[in-house]
């Protein structure tokens, strides 16, 4: 679904990515884990089209992404879940949600908006309950669910997730890697970045180790929490005591 | 100061008031989906006035104005097309200055175009010295029609925002631009838009104005400061604040003539506008925590 070549990008003459190369297939979930600065939400935003590649290719079902098209990517059915959520603070959690499905109502008419609007408050029951809240008074739980649901609104084929557990309260993380998991069986394809290794690599099927702009392992999620570097650097030492 | 004088004060602040108001609803416009100063807004009002008094000998009233508002309009979309929108990431230094000098360019064709000389549209109901009396105080009746059209602008205004997709969207590039954009919306678009819409409803000010103020080719660079001064009263992108700081002003520079010559109305505006720069950056109704987040 989403193929990655000798990627590098960044922003001026900094060279962020380095020759990054990944790829996602339908239907999976696959995180990438890596420090503060290793270059995950520049991966991401050189996906969407918000960072220019600097060399490389990447490829989502077959279009080749440009900058300044995130209108396009969105329309072709990528979808990112910005880190820091990012929700229109000053509108209602329903009006962000609208504002998710544009790309939705411009193709298919206002009843699929509609239709699909019901489907999240089915995945959000909280979301319902807030519906005429603004989203800037939601507790930061409930705006991670907003943002991951205003993304879906666009009913994308692969949703990219930059680190949706960051800041938020461990029985919360739980419930949103559930609802991480929820969204594979319904057939979505995940792309999830995270400094919480542990739990990220707990629920994907694959996942890459991005260290200050380059890929330095690969592999299934199981290899991974049992590779030893790995465990070092990011699920801590005493992991197995 | 006799009562029939105070209202008298009163009710020409509140016609200037509504104005300025509009001028300052236009640089909240802009600013809200660009983050700029739109310095050529007072522009707009000169064009919608002096479009819609060349348009009279052709048409009836009603149809020069909403002909100079179209007009303005499309001058408005596209003084963005060709000077903002092709910018790579410009910083909001970089866009006031091109501002700045659309408005030069406007003011010196306008020149160009309609001369020095004073012009007016006929007052739309009556004339100058038919007068409208509530008690014992007498005011013109397009004194009405202005704060009518003000009142009705910013109604049809806040139902934009708050009721169709557009509007919604337009307020979506406002509060995160960034977001706007993985949503899907166009933002440059957008600012497209608010530019046209800024210049439209400057230029409906203009037009109902100019009966009572005339219209000069250079009225705009005034009109700007005052709507500026309003719009950082009422703080930076607040609509409601820009009403209420609009007719503060108004009213203040009204009753300012009983105290202090005629002459040194406009200081009245810029003293307040330093002393809220020095005092209350972040105007009377605006909040300190969003100001600093705040480009400028």
């Amino acid at each position: 679904m989403l193929r990655i070549r000798n990627l590098d990008a960044g922003y001026g003459k900094l060279r962020v990515l380095k020759n990054i190369s990944l790829h996602v297939d339908g239907g999976e979930i696959v995180t990438m884990i890596g420090a503060n600065g290793a270059g995950k939400t520049t991966l991401l935003h050189t996906i969407i089209g918000l960072v220019k590649p600097m060399r490389g290719e990447i490829d989502f079902i077959g279009k080749t992404c440009v900058r300044g098209a995130v209108g396009k990517m969105v329309a072709a059915g990528c979808s990112l879940v910005p880190e820091g959520r990012q929700v229109f603070a000053p509108m209602s959690v329903e009006e962000n949600l609208q504002l998710g499905g544009y790309i939705l109502q411009r193709e298919q008419g206002r009843a699929a908006v509609l239709k699909e609007l019901e489907h999240q408050y089915e995945l959000f029951p909280i979301l319902r309950e807030r519906r005429r809240q603004l989203a800037g008074t939601l507790s930061g739980g409930e705006q991670q669910m907003l943002a991951m649901a205003r993304a879906l609104m666009s009913r994308p084929r692969l949703v990219m997730m930059d680190e949706p557990s960051t800041g938020l309260a461990p029985l919360i993380v739980r419930d949103i890697f559930q609802i991480i998991l929820r969204l594979r069986e319904e057939g979505n394809t995940v792309l999830l970045i995270e400094q919480n290794a542990k739990a990220a690599l707990a629920v994907a099927d694959r996942g890459y180790v991005l260290e200050v702009g380059k890929v330095i392992v690969q592999g299934p999620a199981a290899h991974l929490l049992a590779n030893s570097d790995v465990q070092r650097a990011y699920l801590g030492r005493d992991k197995h005591t | 100061m006799s009562l029939d004088l105070f209202f008298q004060y009163l009710f020409a602040g509140i016609t200037y008031g509504s104005i300025y108001a509009i001028v300052a609803i236009g640089f909240n416009i802009i600013y809200n989906t660009t983050g700029i100063i739109n310095f050529a807004q007072g522009e707009f009002v000169m064009l919608g006035g002096m479009i819609s008094i060349s348009l009279l000998p052709f048409m009836p009233l009603p149809l020069a104005i909403a002909g100079a508002v179209a007009i303005t309009m499309v001058i408005g979309a596209l003084m963005e097309i060709c000077f903002i929108r092709w910018l790579e990431s410009p910083s909001v230094l970089r866009m006031i200055i091109i501002t700045i000098g659309i408005s030069i360019l406007l003011r010196e064709s306008a020149l160009h175009i309609w001369g020095e000389s004073i012009r007016s549209l006929p007052y739309f109901y009556g004339n100058e010295i038919s007068a409208f009396t509530i008690g014992s105080v007498r005011f013109s009746p397009q004194v009405l029609w202005v704060i009518i059209a003000c009142g009705l602008m910013v109604i049809a205004l806040s139902i934009f925002f708050k009721m169709t997709p557009v509007g919604r969207e337009m307020r979506a590039c406002a509060a995160n631009r960034t977001a706007a954009l993985l949503c899907g919306i166009s933002t440059r678009n957008m600012v497209t838009l608010s530019f046209m819409l800024s210049a439209g409803i400057g230029a409906l000010a203009g037009c109902v104005m100019s009966p009572i103020t005339y219209t000069q080719y250079d009225i705009g660079t005034t009109l700007a400061i005052k709507g500026f001064t309003v719009a950082i009263l009422g703080g930076l992108g607040n609509y409601p604040g820009a009403v209420a700081a609009g007719i503060l002003l108004g009213t203040l520079e009204a009753f300012s003539i009983s105290v202090v010559p005629l002459a040194f109305q406009d200081a009245v505006a810029i003293t307040i506008l330093l002393l809220i720069l020095f005092i209350r950056p972040h105007g009377l109704f605006g909040s300190s925590e969003a100001a600093r987040l705040k480009d400028f």
